[in-house]
């Protein structure tokens, strides 16, 4: 076996099964979103969903959603980080109890969230008999956006934090403890350890996490539909409503075009912002 | 090219063995139904057959991919009315198994309508339904002085839910407006016709700015939950809502469940009558399909009067044949059959169907009435200027559906105008 081609050879299943079913899939996508019905090439799918109700409704709602929960994880899961790197013992035990919702799939949370907070649910059954309600209150309706909204962002919340919980514990890991000693040496404390240490050499690690969880977050659909349902429409709900239920898959398609778009849009400016030049790499 | 090799491989997930029919269905999806249908209904069959319910939008796809790719698997299609015309291209003629049915053919009325608009028999009528009203009795003493359940205008509803709202403080009218929810057939088969005599050609008329009017008035005694109701017979069960509106299978549980506590009772009429929608069920065969001939002898089985008996002990869906019911069937049958019969039969009853000719566009045309429900009622947008926009958007689906009309809209001259 020649050596240089045996690098090739290995990666070669993972190069076709993402040929075969995302970059092909991919590109059908892209030209099928600017195709119109006639056949042509056109904007006449951009046309139909920019018109619809749902459009200016699932991208703010998509963006807000995406505002809220991606800052408020990486806040928790920076310090739940720290704090992990500072046990002695049991590290692995924590680690693994708060990645336990990661092996949850999206819809199967949606499910055990909704049986929470639903009118009938667990935490209405509790409030009742504490006596804090006399009867079912129902919250997730359409008269209560904020409602569903909370209920969504705590959902998410507790579902994806870990994603960013792991890449950042690795992260920390890596920086050397040289650079505390001598921060400690020069008098710094913890808080300012933590800004002119930690984060800035954390970098690389917050860029990778920020990236993963925002497209994640473009893409949230299962919390949504089962919490909000027609109440709160996001992206890729919509992208879904127009394929199987509306049944043009033009519109759907460029709906997942919208989404991509705002994908590489993030990701450029995830890139530029939390840039590392080569040299200052630890 | 790789479509055609790479489709097959991800739908057709269960490929029949050489003897076995598969009996692929948009109805009888729930668990329930579908164990019932196994178990009671197609255990007599002489052959094997596999019964595998799938959602409307997986279920398009499979056939399309596999009549697309020239290897069908599938056997026989159980669908709606509604859902036929977005495969008829993949559905082959079947003239030849309407012949084997008379008990079905004499139904004349619905065996014409499984020819689609066209010359040949696409589909056989399997069973059929309606949707109708369900009410708690402890709502009963609040409804107006003088008002009849089973004669009851839009109007006098709207007081009873006011009523009840008064007397208990809550909003205990219910409609199925949820995700899954089959609130747009109320729009269209139910609302519309009564107030406009029309579904699509007075869509913006004065009839229909008031009916959209009185519609936002009457949502205030609404059950605001009602955007998450999927099957009203839950929120019946838990007593969230005292009065619904669903499709009979739907209700079917809280019948069942509870035969004493609910009646069932036609829908209210308006000023243009009792507008109400029948729907109706059909098996097809697909073009290209293993074995025709068992294919065809389970039609044949289905339409037996005995099947058709026990499909509607598993399904709640009402035998199309002229059928003798035994006296021994299940609650909702007993509480059900009774309203869809005086609905049907009541002086000012307006039939109107499923939106038919749309094909693709059906769901669409849909999603048109859900829209303007949406904005008008739950978000208050302007009644006009929603109709306005509806409107277009409405023609150009029938434009490029190239669909007349259907009752209760006078039969036009090509596509159906949007006024």
């Amino acid at each position: 076996m020649n050596s240089k081609t045996y690098p090739y050879l290995l990666i070669a299943p993972s190069i076709l099964f993402l040929l075969a079913f995302f970059i092909y899939p991919f590109i059908e996508v892209f030209l099928q979103a600017f195709t119109t019905s006639d056949g042509e090439l056109g904007l006449a799918n951009f046309d139909t969903i920019f018109n619809d109700f749902n459009f200016l409704p699932s991208l703010s709602n998509t963006l807000i959603l995406a505002l809220v929960v991606v800052p408020t994880q990486l806040c928790m899961a920076v310090g739940m980080s720290l704090m992990i790197s500072k046990m002695k013992k049991g590290r692995d035990t924590v680690l693994y109890i708060w990645t336990i919702p990661l092996g949850i799939s999206d819809l199967a949370a949606g499910i055990v969230w909704l049986a929470l907070l639903d009118q009938n649910g667990f935490l209405n059954s509790f409030l009742f008999s504490v006596g804090i309600i006399d009867g079912p209150e129902s919250w997730l309706n359409y008269n209560n956006p904020v409602a569903i909204f909370a209920a969504i962002v705590f959902a998410e919340i507790w579902r994806a934090t870990a994603i960013l919980l792991v890449i950042i514990v690795s992260g920390i890991g890596l920086i050397p403890k040289e650079y505390y000693e001598a921060a400690e040496i020069f008098g710094a404390n913890a808080w300012v350890r933590l800004w002119k240490v930690t984060l800035p050499l954390l970098r690389p690690s917050l860029q990778t996490a920020l990236i993963l969880r925002t497209l994640l977050a473009f893409e949230v659909f299962a919390v949504v539909m089962l919490l909000g349902g027609t109440n709160m429409p996001v992206l890729m709900g919509e992208a879904f409503n127009w394929a199987f239920e509306y049944r043009d898959a033009g519109a759907a398609a460029a709906y997942a075009v919208v989404i991509l778009g705002l994908s590489i849009v993030f990701t450029l400016f995830y890139l530029k912002v939390l840039h590392v030049p080569k040299e200052a790499q630890v | 090219m790789i479509k055609k090799i790479i489709l097959p491989i991800l739908l057709g997930s269960s490929i029949a063995s050489a003897s076995e029919v598969v009996f692929y269905s948009t109805q009888a999806n729930p668990l329930k139904e579908a164990d019932a249908m196994r178990n009671d209904v197609l255990i007599n069959f002489d052959g094997d057959v596999k019964f595998l319910p799938q959602e409307a939008g997986p279920f398009f796809s499979r056939i399309e991919a596999e009549s697309r790719s020239n290897s069908v698997s599938l056997g026989v299609l159980g669908a709606l009315h509604g859902q036929f015309p977005q495969i008829q291209g993949s559905l082959d003629s079947i003239d030849d198994v309407l012949a084997s049915v008379p008990k079905i053919k004499a139904n004349n009325t619905m065996s014409e309508l499984g020819k689609l608009g066209a010359s040949e028999q696409k589909y056989i009528p399997w069973m059929q339904a309606t949707y109708i009203m369900a009410a708690n009795k402890k709502a009963l003493p609040y409804l107006p002085k003088g008002a009849d359940v089973n004669a009851l205008t839009y109007d006098e509803l709207a007081t009873w839910a006011a009523n009840i709202k008064e007397a208990t403080g809550k909003a205990k009218l219910g409609f199925p407006a949820g995700e899954k929810g089959l609130m747009h057939r109320f729009l269209q088969g139910y609302l519309y016709p009564s107030f406009t005599n029309s579904v699509v050609t007075d869509f913006r008329g004065d009839d229909a700015k008031a009916m959209w009017q009185w519609f936002r008035d009457l949502w205030q005694d609404v059950n605001p939950r009602s955007t998450a109701y999927n099957l009203m017979q839950e929120p019946l069960l838990t007593e969230e809502v005292w009065i619904a509106f669903d499709h009979t299978a739907r209700l079917k549980d809280a019948f069942d469940q509870r035969p004493d506590d609910f009646i069932a009772f036609p829908a209210p009429s308006a000023k243009a009558g009792r507008g109400f929608m029948p729907v109706i069920a059909g098996l097809a065969i697909p073009k290209g399909t293993p074995d025709r001939a068992a294919s065809a002898e389970l039609i044949k089985y289905l339409s037996e009067p005995e099947v058709q008996i026990r499909t509607l002990r598993a399904t709640g869906f009402y035998p199309i044949a002229d059928v003798e019911l035994p006296a021994d069937l299940p609650a909702n049958v007993r509480i059900a059959g009774k309203a869809i019969a005086t609905q049907a039969g009541s002086p000012d009853a307006l039939p109107s169907m499923l939106p038919v000719g749309l094909g693709d566009l059906s769901g669409k045309f849909s999603k048109t009435y859900k829209d303007t429900f949406q904005q008008i009622v739950l978000r208050n947008a302007n009644i006009d200027k929603i109709l306005d926009r509806q409107a277009t958007v409405l023609k150009t689906i029938m434009v490029s559906a190239n669909a007349p009309c259907w009752a209760p809209d006078k039969p036009s001259n090509g596509v159906c105008p949007v006024n």
